[in-house]
This record gives C-alpha cells, structure tokens and sequence, in this order.
C-alpha cells in the first residue's frame, strides 16, 4: 500500500525536516492518500504553500509545487487558479500562516469562491520560529510569546471561512486519519471554496509546554476534546465548551468565480463577433 | 505656434471632458499637436476643477500650461484664482451665470469675453452641456481647430443619444462669439 | 470628418495598450492614486481578449498574483503607487528570487507615506533599486512621454521574458495622467519576445540552471501544468529549485541571478542623446522631468549655448557608459534635474568623479521642474 504512493512523493527530498512526532506527515500523506483516491492527473495539479513547518511540504510532493511567502500562498494560487482553471490547486498552509498574516487572503478568497483547496496544518503554535502563539493558540495555553497562558480568544477557522462566504468548510484531527483524508477528498472535490481544518499535533514546542509532552498525549487531548458534528449539534453550549466539532462542518453550491469569469469571456467575445 | 488654454470651474461641471474633446480633435482629426493635464481636489463633484490644453504646430516639450492665453472660468473660486495667471492681452470667457464681473484692474490688460453659458445650456434643455456651450467659444474665439474636427471629436465621447444635443450646444457657444 | 492614425492617449491608457501588445493576459491590481486608470482599463478590456482581470484584497496579494500568473505561463502585471510600491516589495523581491517574469508599474507619487496622492514624484527611484531585502539586481525603465509609456511596457515584457526577471515600469504622475497624441504602431511593427521554455525531458530539466540559456544565466522557465512537476521556493535554492544551505551552491545561484543582469547591463541600458554630440553642459534627466530638460535644451541652443541632455530611459540598470563618455568630454557641469531630494546625484557623482561639477534641482512637493530653472542653471554653469 504505502509503495502505490511513492510516486506522489520526491524520494530524494526525503526524509523530512519536521521534529519526531509531529503531526504534518500524517496530514500530508491524508493529502496524498485524497488525491490518490481521487485519480487527480499529477500533471495538472499544483501545490502551494506559504512559511511555516506546514511549509515546507510541497517541497515533498511530486507535483508543480510553489513555497511562497509568509501568508502568501492563497493570493499566489489565486493567480494560478485564476491563470489555468483546469488545474487542480491545492493549498498548504499553517495556523499563523492562514489566520494571522494570511487571514485577509484567507476570507477574500473564501469570499469570491474561487476553485481552491486549502488544508491548514493546524498546529496552533509558530513551530518554525520554535514556539510563539498563533491566533489558534487556546486561551490560557502556554506559548515563548505567552509565558504567562494565552490572554487572547483563538479564531475558529471554519466559522471564520464561512461567515466569509466559502462553500465548504471541515474540521479533523491527525487522531482522526481515516476521516481526515476522506474530509480533504471532499474538499478537493467541491467546487467552489473549500476550507479544512487539520488539527495537527505539535509536541515539540506545544505539548512541551502545555503538559501533552509525548505525540500521544496530544493526539489523545484531540480524540477528547473532538466531537463528531451529530452529537455536537446536540449538545448545549456549556456542553460544548473546551471541545469542537470535527467532519464536514458546511458545504454550499455557489457560483465558482472561474465558471462565471469564463461565462463574462465568452459572452463579451460573442458580442465582439456581433 | 503654441496656444495655451485653461478651463477652470467646479468638478462635474465637465470640464476635463470639454478639454479632452479639444485635445483629441487637434490630435486625432488634425496634424496638431496636444497635450492635456488636469487638476483636481479628491472631491468628484463640487471643490475645483481645472483642465488645461496645450496645442501646438510644434512637439510639446513642457506639457504644463504656465500662462494661459486662454481661460475660461465658470466658476467664481476659478475666476478668483486663475484670471491673475493669464498672460498679459490673453482672453478670458467668463460664464455669467456663475461669475461675477472680473476686477477692472485685470480686465483692463485681458480680452474679456462675457457670456451666461450655463443659462444657455440650461435653455437647451440640459445644463450638463454647458461644457460644450463654452468649447464652442473657445474654438471660434481662437480660430486654432476646425470646427468640423471638434464636432466630430465631441460625437465620439458624449453618451448615445445626446449627439444632436451637444451639438447644438456647441454652435450655441460658436454663434455667441459672432453676435459679440 | 476622417480620423488620422494619431490617438490621444493618457500616459496610463498607453502603458495598458503596450501591455495588451506585448502580450499581458493577466492583471491584478488594487486601487491606488495616479495609477488606477490601468486596473480600470485592464479590467474593460482582457475579458474581452481572453484574458484574466482580477482585483486582489491588497497591494500584496496582487503582486503575488502576478507571481502565480507568471508561474502558470501568463504575460502578468500589476500597477501601483508609493503606498502600494512598498506593499509589493515583499513579493518583487520573490519574483526576483523565484526568476518568475512579469511588469510591476509604479506610477510615483509624492511620498513619503500617503504623501500628495495626485501630484507628481520620482521619488522611488532608490526604492526601485533597493526596495525589497537582500542582494539582488532590479530592471526599472522611465518613459518620458505617453508614446514612450507604450513603447517601454512592451520593452518591460520583453526584458522580463528574456531575462526571466520582474520589471519596474517607473511612471510619474506627470506622465501618467498626461494626454498627448500618439501612434501606436501596428502588430507586425512591433518586435515582442517570449520566455524561453524548456525542450528537454521532466527529468532533465532544472529550473534554475546555471550553465544554461540562450542568454547566458537565464535558465529556461516551464509552466505549471506542463508536466514538468517543479519546485519553486523563495528559499535559496540550487538548479533543481530545491532549497540548499551549501554556501557553494548558494553562492553560486546566488552570482547567476546578479550576474544575469549585471552582466548584460549593456544591451539593457538605454539612453537618448539629445545635442550631446557638442555639449559643454550636460542635463542628465529621466522620466517627465526630461520634458522639462529637453525645452530648457532647446532654449539654450537658441541662445549659441552648447548644452545637451542625456536622458535614461533605463534608470537600473544605471547608465554608467553614457555617463562615462560625458566624463570622457569634461563638460562645464553635469546638471541633475528630480522631483525628489536628489536620489541619482550620488549614482552620477560616482561616475563623474572630480571631472565637472554636479549640480542638483529638486522639486519635492509636487512642482514639476520647470524648463527655465534648468535654463538658469545651464547658464551659470557656462
């Protein structure tokens, strides 16, 4: 099984800068497990990304692969996304990345509902600068910028995509691998917008610090904290506090801004030709 | 030959239109040269306005009117500030709807042409051509441009349906100038 | 009445016509003035011509656009001003890093800051040179004219596509929102080159070559999509585009994408030459300012003065050569005219030297230089 993968994967960029134990090779092999399912044509597939651990895998994966800016990545796609609708674009992204110096890339494009897939490597933590908060940090969660707990309320990132518009939005965790790579098949499917959640386990410089010290511990505090949306509808607000819902959480039809953008095309050229 | 002009009034009075309409009828409908600057408050309708045209036999170098030979203001706030600019035995148009007299101390050394534009193109139906009305003027006063240039030059830029409007508006100014 | 072939064109209409010529199919942008007529204009006409109109949420993400356009084999462009220029560095300073093509136009304003949004500067000139971070060389062209704003965005497309850089077209208020009559030649008149795409297998190939190109140092670029699966990082990379921390290697990538330029500065500078032939004093102008040079020129010949203007149509890479030949003449004074503090009278001083005085005029608050100041100085100088 893993040898039928090989091929979405640049072998001799391995093995991988990331720490033992963290969670961003398991949400990238989600990635590739979801575009390998799908029968995505490797050719016409494009994968970006911004700064950050999440960052560096493209660099991984054997596709047209783009490392851009801090924050960047969702703007630099929509060029290429704008450029070839025909190709597939995929988005890596971290927290701090998407929701702090990225964040107004990040609505916009969920806003004009343009054909992207972003996977947010959620770790809620700065990891390539080793440790500072990110606007995904828990409340009170310890941080080298929050040395006395997080004093901040964290973003929910799907909340954040939908009330900007996005079509598609879902939430899983690197506990929930199976469901994580059939949430990101979905997404990459959608057309329109599409937004997930990848909780993402970082014990090099959260668990540390928040008393979750092994991989374990952490995927663990995300099995108990992770509700399925079912139940989580069900539950009262009180119930629901300290935890978050995990699967498909919206998924809308809306118009795709490549489709009417080539609707305007060939409805000026038609008149060009009158 | 050089010949600098000036438009100077409120925004949305269509000043800057009225100058491109000259400056394309020069460069697109005859050999002349032209060149056309503006300048403008961030306000898009009130605050000052102002447009200059340059046209010339010659290249323009310094594309910017200094001195105009010919002004026309079609507001009092333009009056006030631009009649002083123009050079010595230069003309001034003045739109008597909205401008007082100007100062004897400047009349005395400028042409100074007085006419109601606005109420003229208020008669013909809409004051929105006014701007028209006073190219009309400019155009006969200085003689520089064919008229059937300009004609054809304000046909290409004002909205369908108000061709016949605006072209009468324009021989309302070319008439005014011989009954002066 | 017939129309001639002459238009009456704004400075900013000509650039989106030489771009369109060139081959632009893709813009993004966001509004800023005196630049915005070109968004507009893009916005009107690439739809109709198939190509790709898009207004970004920022001044950064439209630079980023640009670079992702460039990526996918689109002929890219944003427009800008001050405020804006310095929002896009971050990304200029990818597309340098990545080699990815595309137009950056900066219509200047006076700065610094949100400055005096419609009146006219120069001053990013240094900006231009130096705005984004870490060693790097920058492309920048001048045009002094609304003729000469189409004929430079067609030349900013082919330098960028030739050399895989991106180009600043460096626009100023004066030139941007003048309108003057233009011909704007025909199709086949014009020459417009296109980035070199690779002819060698997937396997082979390396984005970021050093021993390749038909110019040298100037790797050929694939498009994404084109089955060439490659990677593109602002990290510092080797040939295979991936990131590398051998200083060997760094420095040797990092060489190629000085020298690419630096090396080529000959056929990439461009000057003209205006009564220089016999000039005592000489007016070294650029952009509107050089309207202003050429009258005051002209005035001081009329007058038996022998004064000349060479004028940079290139601004970076610097116009040493040209310069070098004035010093070569021991004129009475090189006169430098800028609507800014003065940011190229050191970059002339350098190449000057001791062999004439350089003497500066700055306008810095919107005032154009006028022709009689330079006037005045050419005849203190004689």
């Amino acid at each position: 099984m893993a040898l039928s993968l090989d091929k979405y994967l640049r072998m001799s960029k391995l093995p991988h800068i990331w720490c033992p134990g963290c969670g961003h090779g398991i949400v990238t092999q989600a990635i590739v497990r979801a575009i390998d399912e799908l029968g995505l044509d490797t050719d016409k597939t494009v994968v970006v990304s911004g700064i950050g651990c999440s960052a560096r895998a493209p660099g991984y994966l054997h596709f047209d692969t783009l490392h851009t800016t801090h924050g960047r990545a969702i703007a630099f796609a929509t060029g290429i996304k704008m450029a070839k609708p025909e190709l597939n674009v995929i988005i890596i992204t971290g927290d701090g990345d998407a929701a702090a110096i990225g964040g107004n890339h990040l609505i916009h494009a969920a806003r004009r509902n343009l054909d992207l897939t972003v996977i947010c490597f959620d770790n809620n933590i700065y990891g390539m600068t080793s440790g500072q908060y990110s606007p995904l940090t828990p409340q009170g969660s310890y941080a080298t910028t929050s040395p006395y707990g997080m004093l901040e309320k964290p973003f929910d990132l799907c909340n954040l995509v939908m009330g900007a518009g996005g079509t598609f939005a879902a939430r899983s965790t690197t506990y929930h691998a199976r469901q994580l790579t059939n949430v990101i098949k979905e997404a990459i499917s959608h057309k329109g917008f599409a937004f997930v959640d990848a909780l993402s386990q970082c014990p090099t410089y959260f668990g540390r610090r928040n008393k979750l010290r092994t991989p374990l511990d952490m995927m663990n505090w995300f099995k108990d904290r992770s509700v399925p949306l079912r139940a989580w509808s069900k539950m009262s607000p009180e119930e629901q506090e300290g935890k978050f819902p995990v699967g498909v959480l919206t998924k809308t039809q809306a118009p795709e801004l490549t489709e009417v953008y080539a609707q305007l095309v060939e409805k000026l050229q038609q008149r060009g030709e009158d | 030959m050089r010949l600098e002009l000036r438009l100077a009034g409120e925004g949305g009075q269509g000043l800057i239109t009225a100058a491109i309409i000259l400056a394309e009828a020069c460069a697109e409908y005859t050999q002349l040269n032209a060149a056309q600057t503006q300048s403008y408050g961030p306000e898009s309708r009130g605050g000052a306005s102002r447009a200059d045209v340059i046209i010339s036999t010659d290249e323009i170098d310094y594309p910017e009117v200094k001195a105009p030979d010919v002004l026309v203001v079609m507001a009092q706030e333009a009056s006030d500030k631009y009649v002083q600019g123009v050079r010595p035995g230069g003309t001034v148009i003045v739109d008597t709807t909205y401008v007082k007299p100007i100062p004897k101390s400047e009349a005395e050394r400028l042409k100074v042409v007085e006419y109601p534009i606005s109420a003229k193109a208020r008669d013909l139906g809409r004051e929105i051509v006014a701007n028209i009305v006073a190219l009309g003027l400019v155009v006969e006063i200085t003689g520089i441009v064919p008229k059937d240039a300009v004609v054809a030059a304000v046909l290409d830029r004002v909205p369908k349906g108000t061709e016949e409007l605006n072209k009468k508006a324009f021989f309302v100014g070319v008439d005014a100038v011989k009954e002066l | 009445m017939t129309k001639k072939r002459a238009r009456l064109l704004q400075g900013n209409e000509a650039v989106v016509e030489g771009a369109i010529a060139a081959g632009l199919t893709f813009f993004a942008g966001y509004p800023i003035t005196p630049s915005t007529e070109i968004a507009e204009l893009c916005a009107a006409k690439l739809p109709a011509i198939g190509g790709k109109f898009i207004q970004m949420e920022d001044e950064i993400a439209s630079m980023a656009a640009v670079c992702g356009a460039s990526l996918a084999g689109m002929k890219a462009m944003t427009a800008t001003s001050g405020p804006g220029f310095s929002l896009k560095q971050e990304n200029l300073g990818f597309a340098v890093k990545g080699e990815l093509p595309c137009v950056v136009v900066n219509v200047q304003r006076v700065g610094p800051s949100t400055g005096m949004p419609t009146s006219a500067s120069q001053g990013d000139v240094m900006q231009a040179r130096w705005g984004s971070h870490g060693d790097h060389e920058m492309v920048a062209l001048s045009p002094s004219s609304v003729q000469e704003a189409f004929t430079l965005a067609v030349e900013s497309f082919n330098i960028a596509e030739e050399y895989r850089t991106p180009v600043i077209l460096l626009m100023d208020e004066m030139i941007g929102h003048l309108r003057e009559k233009v011909v704007l030649p025909e199709k086949e008149e014009l020459v417009i080159r296109n980035r070199e795409k690779p002819n060698m297998t997937p396997e082979q190939y390396k984005p970021f070559a050093m021993d390749h190109g038909e110019i040298a140092g100037v790797p050929p670029l694939a498009a994404y999509g084109d089955g060439f699966k490659f990677h593109v990082t602002g990290l510092t990379h080797g040939e295979d585009g991936f990131p590398t921390n051998n200083p060997a290697i760094a420095e040797k990538q990092l060489k190629r994408l000085n020298e690419k330029i630096s090396s080529n500065k000959k056929a990439l500078t461009r000057v003209e030459k205006f009564y220089m032939d016999d000039a005592e004093v000489v007016v070294f102008a650029y952009g509107g300012t050089a309207r202003s040079a050429r009258k005051a020129v002209k005035d001081a010949r009329a007058q038996g003065i022998k004064a000349g203007m060479l004028r940079a149509i290139t601004i970076w890479p610097f116009a040493e050569d040209a310069l070098l030949e004035v010093k070569r003449n021991s004129p009475k004074a090189v006169i430098v005219p800028e609507m800014n503090l003065g940011q190229l009278v050191l970059p002339v001083k350098r190449v000057i030297g001791d062999s004439a005085p350089v003497i500066p005029i700055n306008k810095i608050a919107g005032q154009l230089v006028e022709p009689e100041e330079i006037l005045l100085a050419i005849k203190e100088a004689m």
